[in-house]
């Protein structure tokens, strides 16, 4: 099961400018093609953690290597390579609302193109087409030319799937993707992000306030808590205690450490 | 636990906006007795006024063939300064904009240029480009791009500052460029306000332009002048309706567009 990692952090830390702990001491080996859960309690680092990856956050010190090669370091048209191989969603889409749905989708191709053929709008037919795919693929084909502002939260949330799906991407992040949405949404928004998993080989990072969902979906639970890697386990050896134990809120476990 | 604070006294009694508008009416009334704004004697002759009335009450209609061609050429200058200055004002108010540029010092220039070029006044413009290229519509265009430049870039940046920035993040993280960003996640944000702001330039530009004959820089101001020095006050009402129904259909089209667009 285990392959070669994709994802590799040695010692990581990130202090924010103004002193906030970000991440402490993060060392984390993720295998090509897992489903990880990421858990923890709201300030624990989760969205911090996951953008280290893509470098939309530097780290303070440490090493992070994504297909074997360290990413600290990385600028310019190399730092866009990256980036363009690893999709990201967002609790809040993030769509271009005022466009329609198929530029939306286009714009995961942008780091594929040079700037004078993006900003003409010159997409290959291939791209296009590809486009109509990745739409079919979340269920949304009959809205290609539709206003993005003119479908639901949920339905927003699969064209930004659909989206990180243009980039060909080896990595997929998804920052709290559903806690905007109704039950009933959540489950397809998830089921889309699982068969990305399943079909493509695509390792998938997901951070979740849901322990059930995190139980069902993900192959592996990490918890954060105040910066810290505090639990790492394969789904068949977590306990419903465990996740609880996560979800205690840092004053309480200071306390104890303190005590002990 | 759940009880609702006291307000401070400042708080409670508006201290702050009391304060303001003191200040503020202390100021208006300051300013007007420095510079003679004399409202006795605005009234006392108001009598002059309604006799000029009275004469472009009666306009001079065998006039107008006569300013249609003068009327088309401030259009046409108005039209041509308003979209020379808009499209140098497009990259400016994208490096003036906070949430593209991050770069302070970068931005602090471009800034510093942008207001400087709205501290000159028209009227000197104007002066100054009849002396370079001559008397003439060219100097008009000259002086209306620059006076739309200054205008439109801050209006434009000030409009990009208030974009949605997630989907300039996504963009982002999908490994655009500053420019794929720009033109994928801030263009359509803003387009309709740009297109707004600049049909209300070029409005103003129409109304400028005819001051601006005044000082032979082209169009219906140099015959507005003619007919006002000739006290010809009957042709002075056919310019000033000519005008107006100009600004109106301009007015017209800019909220007809507006409406679509939003
Ligand atoms: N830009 C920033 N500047 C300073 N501090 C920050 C910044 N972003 C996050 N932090 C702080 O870093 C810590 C980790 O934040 P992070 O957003 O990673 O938490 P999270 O686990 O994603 O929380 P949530 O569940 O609320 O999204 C928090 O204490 C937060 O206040
Ligand atoms: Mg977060």
């Amino acid at each position: 099961m285990t392959e070669k990692p994709i994802i590799e952090f040695q010692h990581v830390s990130k202090t924010y400018q103004n002193g906030t702990i970000g991440l402490k001491d993060i060392n984390l080996s993720i295998p090509q093609g897992q489903f990880l859960v990421v858990v923890g309690l709201s300030g624990a680092g989760k969205s911090t953690l996951m953008r280290t990856i893509n470098r939309m956050h530097d780290i303070s010190t440490g090493n992070i290597f994504v297909d074997g090669e360290s990413i600290v370091h990385l600028e310019g048209k190399e730092l866009r390579r990256l980036r363009r191989s690893i999709g990201m969603i967002f609790q809040n889409f993030n769509l271009v609302k005022r466009s329609s749905v198929q530029r939306n989708v286009l714009s995961g191709r942008v780091g594929y193109y040079s700037t004078w053929k993006s900003t003409l709008g010159l997409f290959s037919k291939e791209d296009k087409q590809k486009a109509i795919e990745a739409l079919q693929r979340v269920g949304l084909g009959e809205k290609l030319y539709s206003r993005a502002d003119e479908l639901s939260g949920g339905q927003q949330q699969r064209v930004a799937i659909a989206r990180a799906f243009m980039q060909d991407p080896k990595i997929v992040l998804a920052d709290e993707p559903i806690a905007s949405l109704d039950p009933l949404t959540t489950e397809s928004v998830m089921d889309d992000l699982k068969r990305l998993n399943e079909e493509f080989h695509i390792t998938v990072i997901v951070n979740l306030h849901s322990v059930s969902l995190a139980r069902r979906f993900g192959d592996r639970i990490i918890g954060l808590r105040g910066g810290e890697l505090v639990y790492d386990e394969p789904i068949s050896k977590v306990t419903e205690k465990d996740l609880e134990a996560i979800y205690q809120p840092v004053s309480i476990v200071k306390k104890s450490e303190v005590q002990a | 636990m759940n009880i609702v604070p006291t307000r401070t006294f400042t708080q409670k009694y508006h201290v702050k906006t009391v304060v303001w508008l003191t200040l503020f009416i202390l100021l208006v009334i300051g300013t007007a007795k420095m510079t003679g704004v004399d409202f006795i004697m605005f009234f006392a002759n108001f009598g002059q006024f309604t006799a000029l009335l009275q004469q472009m009450a009666k306009p001079d209609w065998q006039y107008t063939s006569l300013v249609v061609q003068p009327i088309l050429e401030t259009i046409q200058m108005a039209l041509i300064g308003t979209t020379v200055g808009t499209l140098v004002a497009i990259p400016f108010s994208v490096l003036a904009a906070r949430n593209i540029v991050k770069n302070k010092f970068l931005r602090g220039i471009i800034r510093f240029i942008l207001n400087l070029v709205r501290t000159l006044p028209d009227l000197m413009l104007a002066a100054l480009f009849v002396a370079i290229v001559g008397i003439g519509p060219v100097a008009g265009v000259f002086t209306l791009a620059i006076f739309s430049f200054g205008m439109i870039s801050k209006l434009f940046y000030e409009a990009i500052e208030t974009i949605d920035e997630g989907p300039l993040e996504a963009l982002q993280a999908a490994g655009a460029n500053k420019i794929q960003m720009v033109v994928f996640a801030v263009i359509p944000q803003v387009f309709n306000y740009f297109v707004s702001y600049f049909l209300y330039t070029f409005e103003i530009n129409v109304r400028a332009s005819t001051v601006l004959g005044y000082l032979g820089a082209g169009g219906i101001g140099v015959y507005l002048q003619r007919s006002l020095d000739q006290f010809a006050y009957g042709q002075t009402a056919i310019i000033i309706l000519g005008i107006l129904m100009v600004v109106l259909i301009i007015d017209g089209v800019s909220n007809t567009l507006r409406e679509r667009l939003l």
